[in-house]
């Protein structure tokens, strides 16, 4: 127990992403079974208790400390755990022998029932010091609340063992915490996991940027890159499942989808809603804007149903029948992937097609002359390429369109985290409102902190320190001198933002100190680019 | 008599003390002052006079060019203020020159602490228990949440993260008055012996302590310093010093802070501490109500902190008690 609450206190007090994942690597890999895999499990969400909850602890402590004294010191430390473990009042005699295991807290508290649980969380209390009492009562009532997502916990697993994340990803569903099969696959002891038969989210294939490769169509197919979200869909034993980007299940918000996959498949594609942007007035698809308004619902209205249907543009496919196709090579599988398509409801479900374009200069031009905005560019796949997960060099590449351009002035800046902790390197600005020399003002429009150099950000920082004219806690505002070339994928009303638009993916792409703050671009420019 | 203390005022800017016409740690000037230790949220410029012990007018005279209409206090000499009252000034264990004052008048004995701990510090004399009628304490860390561990243990961690890291300096931010020196102090008891590094904030008050008798060992400018020399070694800066441009010149440094704060994970999670160490010039939850019990007073007020835990604290014990609202008093980087 002692190790893993030094983990939490490590991971609580480390900022940088890479400095976690050091961490939770080391604990894994030095702690035994089957300590590790309920690290793990804690880590990941996976811990449940039934007869521990936050109250139980509650209840221990009103037993102890006076309620008033409780109630503020609660208050200040923001944390019913920690301030527990720091009120416990420690045991008269002080415990010998080593604190009890993680495994043996499992076993304890896992048989436990609800009348019998309070004494034997305090009599494991009284056997810890206060970081320990924190990490039980953190473990017990199954919520960790430090910042660590599931997703970064099997990164480290995937270091720790040096294997691959996305087998990692694959092998992990299904199984139950401690992941002692897991743990022997990835220490070499035993063959993976039997994922076959189980509704599973595998990782999805991705593409590199295009940049100065030489490529022939006759060896890629183009694609238009779709701007929704990418999604997994999965059927096995009469249950569908939609998973998205990082496996996570979103069934739940496209019921609809989830509904019309009637035979086993495993199949990737474009999640869209029913508009007129992307690919033509009929059957075509509504901006991300629009679908942005179905993400992250745990229920869906019929009105909603109705209002912004979604569908799935599918592109690929992983599993046919039970027929693992991930091996074949790209051809193979789209036409496998076409024969399904008349077996599926039209209205959910159709083909991304493929662009005819003899070499990549008519392909350059079709690109170029995209008559809907909201198409972010082409895909080009290797037509020999298998199924694998993740980036592979020479297989598929994206091929952007070329970034939209706004001139802003630069008006708040916020210290950024990890090695860029004392720079101010998070830029949020602005646009005019009107004409600056007739009183308009500066509204904000974006915010970015990533497109320079190193060199740049000192200068930056330095620009930034020089020229503040207020403080808001960690924010400078600045005196709206300097001029950023901003870059953006594309732009979208939105009213959640004052200047009533939003950008895609800004970055800085230029400093122009060469050009006066009143010379920036009007939010009008902005949204002469809305899609 | 006892509950009556009428000649004692509880004013926003401080404490009055009525038929002296003299004032305790006052926030703004005033004609006369009795200062109890020389942090800027007790002691400020401007007095006309200005009365406290040896060492904290070296201090003032330092920190604030306090230098006209000074009257040294030696503990436990009594001085006489006028209007029948007389102060006696006694250590309070908090910095060198820290001092609780003891007023007496018309048969009343008042103590103001000021700011104060119980546990052990090599750079000043301890807190001396004196009974009295009405004590004000101050609340600093007055939660039971704030237990301070010895502070043994803590240099022992910081002595293990060094040694853990080679490569890397230790950069522990320390308040420049007090703290910095009890955490130099403790390391060199601790048998550290190797020179130790000093922001430009700290070395000012660093050779003040020496001249006062504190022996603090060899002691460097951190400044103009190559960062190999620095790989190894103990860097003390001010807290705020801590993320700040400055830390850029040193080998990529492992951030303590010394604060009693540093208890509270969050805390020193938005400090941006990679090693909390849990030292405090004030007296925690324990040392306070143990403090409370030992002086035994007939009533007690309680002054800049969390006062309502300590309040409830002296009337689950049946001690009359109530909070007064000072302002001005803060000490977040305690």
């Amino acid at each position: 127990m002692q190790r893993f609450a030094a983990l939490l206190d490590g991971l609580l007090l480390t900022p940088s992403r890479n400095g976690k994942l050091v961490l939770i690597a080391d604990y894994l890999r030095d702690t035994p079974d089957p300590d590790r895999g309920w690290a793990l499990a804690a880590l990941t969400g996976a811990v449940d208790f039934p007869a521990v909850k936050a109250g139980t602890v509650r209840s221990l402590m009103a037993e102890r400390v006076d309620p008033v004294l409780w109630a503020l010191s609660r208050d200040f430390v923001g944390d019913t755990a920690e301030t527990a473990s720091l009120l416990w009042p420690e045991p008269a005699t002080p415990p010998t022998g080593p604190s009890p295991t993680l495994g043996e807290i499992v076993t304890a508290l896992g048989s436990t029932t609800r009348s019998a649980a309070p004494g034997l969380l305090a009599s494991l209390l009284d056997q810890l010091d206060t970081a320990g009492r924190y990490a039980l009562i953190k473990f017990a009532t199954g919520a960790l609340r430090i910042g660590i997502s599931a997703r970064l916990a099997k990164v480290a697993f995937a270091q720790a063992f040096s294997v691959a994340v996305d087998e990692v990803e694959e092998y992990w569903h299904g199984q139950h915490p401690p992941y002692g099969p897991l743990f022997q696959w990835a220490t070499g002891a035993a063959p993976p996991p039997r994922t076959d038969l189980l509704p599973l989210f595998r990782p999805f294939m991705l593409a590199h940027p295009l940049e100065d490769q030489a490529i022939s169509l006759a060896d890629y197919v183009a694609e238009w890159k779709w701007d929704g979200i990418r999604v997994q869909l999965v059927h096995v034993n009469g249950e569908t499942r939609v998973y998205s980007r990082g496996g996570d299940e979103i069934s739940a918000s496209f019921p609809e989808i989830a509904a019309a996959l009637p035979f086993p498949a495993v199949l990737d594609g474009e999640l869209l809603v029913r508009g007129n942007q992307q690919g033509g007035e009929a059957g075509g698809a509504a901006s991300f804007n629009a679908l942005q308004q179905r993400l992250g619902r745990k229920t869906v209205s019929k009105a909603m149903l109705a209002e912004a249907p979604a569908f799935v543009r599918l592109y690929d496919v992983l599993i046919d029948e039970g027929e693992d196709l991930r091996g074949e090579p790209w051809t193979t599988r789209r036409g496998r992937l076409e024969a399904l398509i008349p077996r599926l409801d039209p209205a959910r479900f159709d083909l991304s097609e493929t662009i005819a374009a003899t070499d990549m200069d008519s392909l350059a031009a079709i690109r170029a002359g995209a008559r809907d905005a909201a198409i972010e560019g082409v895909m080009l796949k290797h037509r020999a390429s298998p199924y694998v997960a993740g980036r592979r060099s020479g297989l598929w590449y994206k091929w952007k369109r070329e970034p939209l351009l706004v001139d802003c002035v630069l008006m708040y800046a916020q210290r950024g985290s990890g090695k860029r902790s004392s720079f101010y390197s998070d830029f949020t600005f602005g646009c005019w409102d009107g004409d600056p020399d007739a009183g308009a003002e500066l509204l904000p429009v974006g915010k970015a902190y990533f497109g320079f150099t190193d060199e740049e950000l000192k200068w930056l920082d330095r620009h930034v320190r020089q020229h503040t004219v207020a403080k808001f806690g960690p924010v400078r505002e600045t005196d709206k001198s300097l001029v950023f070339e901003v870059a953006f994928d594309s732009v979208h009303a939105s009213k959640r933002h004052k200047s009533g638009v939003a950008m895609r993916f800004p970055r800085i792409n230029r400093i122009r100190q060469d050009k006066p703050a009143h010379e920036a671009d009007r939010l009008d420019a902005l949204l002469s680019m809305v899609t | 008599m006892a509950g009556c203390f009428t000649w004692i005022k509880a004013e926003p800017m401080g404490i009055r003390i009525v038929p002296a016409d003299a004032w305790i740690d006052p926030s703004r000037a005033v004609e006369r002052a009795l200062v109890t230790h020389g942090h800027a949220d007790h002691a400020r410029g401007g007095h006309g006079q200005t009365i406290a012990t040896p060492a904290t007018l070296a201090i003032m005279g330092v920190r604030y060019g306090v230098a006209e209409g000074t009257v040294p206090a030696d503990y436990h000499e009594p001085i006489i203020l006028g209007g029948g009252v007389s102060a006696t000034f006694l250590p309070a264990g908090h910095v060198l020159g820290s001092a609780q004052i003891l007023l007496e008048y018309a048969g009343e004995r008042v103590i103001v602490t000021g700011d104060y701990k119980r546990s052990p510090d090599p750079t000043c004399l301890p807190f001396a228990v004196t009974p009295c009628d009405l004590f004000i304490t101050e609340a600093t860390f007055g939660l039971p949440v704030f237990r301070h561990p010895p502070i043994a243990d803590e240099i022992a961690r910081l002595l293990a993260a060094r040694a853990a890291n080679p490569e890397r300096c230790v950069l522990v931010g320390a308040y420049a008055l007090g703290k910095a020196q009890r955490v130099i102090a403790e390391l060199r008891a601790a048998s550290w012996h190797e020179p130790i590094y000093l922001h430009g904030a700290m070395e000012t008050m660093c050779r003040l302590y020496e001249e006062q008798g504190v022996q603090l060992g060899d002691l460097r400018s951190a400044a103009g310093v190559p960062k190999t020399e620095l790989a190894g070694a103990i860097v003390i800066c001010p807290p705020s010093a801590l993320n700040d441009r400055w830390s850029r010149r040193l080998p990529d440094p492992l951030t303590a802070m010394a604060s009693g704060w540093m208890r509270v994970r969050q805390r020193a999670r938005q400090r941006g501490v990679k090693l909390p160490l849990v030292i405090s010039d004030h007296a925690d939850w324990d040392e306070l109500t143990q403090t409370i019990a030992e002086v035994n007073p007939a009533e007690t007020w309680i002054t800049h902190g969390r006062e309502e835990a300590l309040l409830r604290w002296c009337e689950l014990h049946q001690r009359r008690a109530r909070a007064l609202a000072l302002s001005g008093y803060e000490d977040e980087d305690d």
